[in-house]
């Protein structure tokens, strides 16, 4: 073993030692320099090389860069320790036994604070649908695509299913695990639920948070609410829906508020319609928020199909029913006139505290 | 589909009034999005012939130009540069107004006055190009001072963009908008002009059609046309492709695709020379083929994808060579496409299996107007009709072409369309209205239904062809009702608010929801709505080393997994507005957070998959109350504080504060406790602080303390688990009560919430407990505080005597003695 060599192995150990000797961060970050930085003893040494020949050189500067990354390493390694330490020991310092705490004796700045605009706008509907006579139900955000789309007739790969940009969860068999695209995988649940206990007739709404693979606008979230509403009972007819809808549409939106049903597609429903209600910016004149016609796009609708009923094990000819389902947000926005939804996910507390 | 009236009315007789007509293709469920007027406002624009172009000293971008429009030359400043000396160009003269209300005056650029403009085909609105002038030359033979509308033959028009519902693949096509408007109108319904083929020729002598799929291709047609010239369309055929939103390309494209948008039948010409053995084949494509595309993209096929129910079938159609020409409805190849040197041409006009086109479409990433259509349901019936009328379109451009007799025209399977017997009530029964008899025979008759009327009133209903989505059974009967209250008006339906013996309700755990919002929103929070997809490294700075719940198919990486906590959304809404100047402030979110199947024993299971048949494990879906408290007051202490308030108005009966250490992370691990039911044990929630590791990842603030209260509403909704106070009232006594004051010794081991528990269950005369006071000092011994408490004692029937209070007393300070407490 040459010199250097020897000198290396002594630089390091001498490093090292000054290392564990250092007992705090503050004390690491002024002595790293002479540790293994520019004032340290492997600077010194590498500054002698320049005198050696060009193999020897390169052989006694790579060893020493093997053992100066040694110390580096060791250096990190002790940071992260003292770091450790020091945040153990101000955790310590700063401990508070809450089951000590006198509650008697602290003082509660009253502020007024304010409920979301979705909550409290899901709570108003809810509140009429319950008056109407229906139960409030609820189901999961992440559904199976059993739920989510099969067992409401839209089949695995059936062109249906891009009707709602999905997002995938990655559970499972690929596509099988969504996030729901709509609440109406709860009209599933609540069918099955009422087969399995005799349970029928049903009559419930479900409000809820939904998903869909849309890029966030003025006008649209990826993830909103929507409350669904399902009656199943004996000799429920189209005049029903329409009688429901246009209740609900007086009672929510007031009296001058009307309905109208028009035809659409959803797989889940047979006859299936789209419902608009009387402008709520013009009261029907025309502008445009409903583009001159007078009527805004509230939600979709229709005859439970007979696909579902099969689906769930209903009789489609001992029973029948419909479903409708709209947007808690739209609802939101229309009533306030809120000319971009994201301010709904800012939490801004300027925007909030506008809300009673 | 944009459908131009002027086409619409070709089918049948239609209102003058655009807003009748608009108002019944709304209400037929042919949804009009948007009305665009086309070809009004171009009554002043003129040909010019272009004289003389000049450059414009200092300016690189405009030109002076000379035009002559018939009255002699005129100058113009133009900022285009597509066309020449000596071509034609439309121009609008000062004083002209061009549609969306552009008046045309006299400018003076650059020194330069500008008499008019010469205008782009997307200034006239006529189509998207912009790229330069409309040069007339190429289009028409112009004749210098006509007006334009005159030289393209251009009629006003109004073009209605429908929106199509998805079972409605009839009604994607201009005859099928018309079809369902003379019904509506109780109009008849004309039929487009057609040719016939030479009935001196035999196609099978010439072409060959052979079906190797018949699962996945119910019928070919191969027609052969000879004494091809690929030329320019006429103008009507122009003007009504781009009023319909399609580019011309040449003649035989062009017919191709004016009879997809008139009859909804996909066509695919080939180059007849091109495509060997003049022979149409299909197929499913083997594992290891591929194919160009005709956008210019090499396909590899029969390779199954990730979707769901996807099996990886391509559906082909290969030459007499076994060459692959095309994806079956899809898209054509490049090797035989049509060219302007095309002398003959091979027709394949095709109905395709739905899902077989869907699912391949879907994998290949690919959609044509041919592929919408047929994933959606083509009329299998139609394809000869459509040639026929192909053959009529092209023959316009090409007086002398002959279409060989006795087209090819070979099957597989294609789907028998429905029978469905409705009954003499059913549609009462369903729609809540009795609609007469007649009315449903003809409105389903104007539709193309054949309807029979059995006995005893009965229906016998067969679809169309056309009409795919007509199901059997109960689902058909359904499907049937609602052509029929379609036609009839939805709005014509009356209304009956059903009404049902049980009342409107809510669950309690819904209501104990509803409680906690408002409880804590008075408290003065503000009810926050934080994302549920999160980034990786906010899942990582309170879960790392679990399981995220991650999207396959996330919008952006910063969204792409389920929040595990609500806490770090809840710090960042703080954080943020902060950073605008809002220092105190609380926040409270009611939602669900989530937990990967592997990592919970909640997890739920549920069916999914085909037919729902495999049993799936889904995330822990866990809904919590969490609140960050930032006033800059706010610390540990004040979530206790929020915390009593909302223990109390939920009246839970008996739910202490447990200290314990690392509790979990982004909680404060040394100023947070659990807080436990303490008869059940169950674990309520957490209150404390934020870690503040967590705040200064996420807000950058050193310093600040968050109070935390994060509650679990499934534990707390369980009223077995989490006990609430008795319901039953107790009268306070109307006798004075003895208050005294008890102070004791203890380690700080012994939890003041039990030693208070203990002491108001030691005697019966205890009416209260209250802790006033904890006291810290060095005249303790090391590791005990002293607890103060104020102590209420009574008798419902009598004023306590001195002797029974000391009795009490004695009492009370043995049951602080059990706890190794001493009194101070």
């Amino acid at each position: 073993m040459n010199e250097p060599d020897d000198q290396i192995t002594t630089i390091s150990t001498e490093a090292l030692a000054a290392l564990a000797a250092v007992s705090s961060i503050e004390e690491l970050d002024e002595r790293v320099a002479s540790i293994v930085g520019k004032r340290s003893a492997f600077a010194a040494v590498q500054r002698t090389f320049g005198s050696l020949d060009p193999d020897e050189r390169r052989e006694m500067g790579a060893r020493l860069q093997e053992a100066r990354r040694a110390v580096e390493n060791a250096v990190e390694s002790r940071r992260a320790h003292l770091g450790d330490v020091q945040r153990s020991s101000m955790l310590e310092a700063d401990r508070l036994d809450l089951g000590d705490v006198v509650v008697a004796a602290r003082t509660w700045s009253v502020t007024a604070g304010h409920a979301g605009l979705v909550g409290t706008t899901q709570a108003e509907l809810e509140d009429v649908f319950v008056a109407m006579g229906f139960a409030v139900a609820e189901g999961p955000e992440v559904e199976s695509d059993w739920y989510n789309f099969e067992a409401l007739n839209i089949p695995p790969a059936h062109p249906a299913r891009g009707m709602w940009d999905t997002f995938y969860v990655d559970l499972g068999e690929p596509e099988t695990v969504v996030l729901r695209t709509h609440t109406s995988p709860t009209q599933v649940h609540l069918m099955e639920a009422a087969v399995a206990n005799d349970a029928l007739p049903i009559h419930a709404v479900a409000p809820g948070r939904c998903y869909r693979r849309d890029t966030p606008d003025a006008r649209h979230l990826a993830a909103f609410h929507q409350i669904e509403g399902l009656v199943v009972d004996r000799n429920i007819t189209f005049a029903d829906l329409a009688g429901t809808i246009e209740t609900f549409t007086r009672a929510y939106f007031g009296p001058d508020i009307e309905s109208r049903l028009r035809p659409a597609f959803f797989p889940f429903t047979e006859p299936s319609a789209e419902f608009e209600i009387t402008c709520t910016i013009c009261r029907g004149a025309g502008c445009r928020t409903c583009s001159n016609t007078g009527w805004i796009e509230l939600g979709g609708c229709g005859m439970i199909d007979p696909a579902v009923f099969e689906a769930v094990g209903i009789d489609p000819d001992a029973w029948s029913g419909f479903a409708f389902g709209f947007g808690i947000d739209r609802c939101a926005q229309m009533r306030h006139e809120l000319s971009d939804m994201r301010a709904l996910v800012e939490n801004d507390v300027r925007f909030l505290g506008q809300f009673a | 589909m944009k459908a131009p009236l002027s086409w619409l009315r070709e089918f049948v007789d239609l209102p003058e009034s655009v807003d009748e007509i608009r108002e019944a293709l709304d209400d037929l469920g042919l949804v009009v999005e948007g009305i665009e007027h086309v070809g009004e406002g171009l009554e002043d624009v003129v040909v010019a012939r272009v004289d003389e172009i000049h450059a414009i000293d200092g300016a690189d971008r405009i030109r002076r130009v000379v035009v002559d429009a018939g009255a002699g030359p005129l100058e113009i400043v133009c900022g285009a540069s597509n066309f020449q000396v000596g071509e034609h160009v439309p121009l609008a003269p000062v004083g002209a107004v061009l549609p969306g209300d552009f008046a045309i005056a006299r400018r003076t650029m650059r020194g330069v006055v500008s008499n008019g403009m010469l205008c782009s085909a997307r200034e006239l609105r006529l189509n998207d190009d912009h790229e330069g002038l409309m040069v007339l030359d190429s289009m028409i033979a112009p004749r210098v001072g006509e007006r334009l509308v005159d030289a393209l033959g251009l009629e006003s028009d109004v073009v209605f963009d429908l929106s199509i519902e998805g079972n409605r693949p009839d009604a994607w096509s201009m005859f099928g908008v018309a079809r369902d408007l003379a019904a509506r109108f109780q109009r008849p319904l004309r039929e487009p002009a057609v040719a016939t083929p030479n009935p001196d020729s035999v196609t099978a002598d010439v072409a060959r059609g052979e079906i190797e799929a018949p699962d996945l291709c119910g019928r070919l047609t191969v027609s052969v046309l000879r004494n091809v010239r690929v030329v320019t369309s006429p103008s009507w055929v122009v003007n009504r492709l781009e009023r319909a939103g399609m580019r011309p390309i040449s003649n035989v494209v062009d017919a191709s695709n004016v009879v997809m948008l008139e009859l909804g039948q996909p066509t695919h010409p080939y180059d007849a020379h091109r495509v060997v053995g003049r022979t149409l084949r299909v197929r499913r494509a083997r594992p290891g083929e591929s194919l160009v595309t005709l956008d210019g993209v090499t396909r590899t096929l029969a390779t199954p994808g990730r979707g769901l129910g996807d099996t990886g079938e391509d559906c082909v159609i290969t030459d007499g060579a076994d060459q692959v020409l095309g994806l079956a409805g899809i898209m054509g190849g490049e090797t035989s496409e049509i060219s302007d040197s095309t002398t003959e041409v091979l027709l394949e006009a095709a109905y395709f299996d739905p899902m077989t086109i869907a699912r391949s479409s879907k994998r290949h990433g690919l959609r044509s107007e041919a592929s919408n259509r047929f994933e959606r349901g083509v009329d299998p019936e139609l394809a000869l009709r459509a040639v026929a009328r192909f053959v009529a379109v092209l023959r316009e451009s090409v007086p002398d072409l002959e279409w060989v007799g006795a087209p090819i025209d070979v099957r597989g399977v294609v789907p028998t369309p429905s029978t469905v017997t409705v009954g003499r009530d059913d549609v009462e029964r369903s729609l809540g209205t009795a609609l007469p008899a007649n009315a449903v025979i003809a409105n389903l008759e104007a539709l193309g239904f054949s309807v029979i009327e059995t006995n005893d009133g009965d229906l016998s209903v067969v679809a169309p062809s056309s009409r795919p989505d007509i199901r059997t059974g109960a689902a058909g009967r359904a499907d049937v009702i609602e052509e029929v209250a379609r036609v009839w008006g939805y709005r014509r339906l009356s209304r009956h608010t059903p009404t049902w013996s049980e009342p409107g309700a809510m669950t309690d755990r819904q209501r104990l929801r509803r409680r906690v919002r408002a409880i804590v929103a008075d408290a003065g929070t503000y009810e926050a709505w934080t994302p549920t997809l999160v980034s990786e490294s906010s899942f990582s700075l309170t879960h790392d080393g679990s399981s995220p719940v991650r999207i396959t198919n996330p919008l952006a990486q910063e969204e792409s997994i389920l929040r595990p906590t609500m806490v770090t959304g809840l710090v960042a809404a703080w954080g943020r507005n902060v950073e605008r100047g809002f220092l105190d402030v609380r926040f409270s979110e009611v939602g669900v957070v989530f937990t990967h199947p592997r990592d919970s024993e909640l997890a739920r299971r549920t069916r999914g998959g085909a037919g729902g048949s495999v049993d799936l494990a889904l995330p822990r879906e866990n809904e919590r109350l969490t609140v960050v408290l930032g006033h800059s007051d706010d610390d540990a202490s004040s979530a206790v504080v929020l915390w009593s308030m909302v223990a109390n108005r939920l009246g839970l009966a008996d739910v202490v504060v447990r200290p314990a250490d690392a509790i979990g992370t982004g909680v404060h691990p040394t100023r947070s406790a659990n807080l436990v039911d303490r008869a059940s044990g169950a674990i309520v929630g957490v209150v404390g602080e934020v870690d503040p590791q967590l705040i200064a990842s996420v807000t950058g603030h050193q310093g600040r303390r968050l109070g935390l209260l994060d509650l679990d509403l499934d534990v707390l909704a369980d009223t077995q688990a989490v006990a609430r106070r008795s319901a039953l009232a107790v009268v306070p006594s109307r006798y004075p009560s003895a208050v005294i004051d008890l102070a004791f010794v203890t380690p700080q081991s012994v939890h003041a919430a039990d030693l208070g528990h203990d002491l108001a269950a030691a005697s019966p005369l205890v009416e209260s407990v209250t802790l006033f006071d904890v006291y810290h000092g060095a005249v303790l011994a090391p590791g005990n505080r002293s607890l103060a408490y104020t102590i209420r004692l009574g008798a419902p029937d009598r004023t306590l005597s001195d002797a029974e209070v000391a009795g009490a007393r004695e009492t009370l300070i043995a049951v602080g003695a059990d706890h190794g407490a001493i009194l101070r």
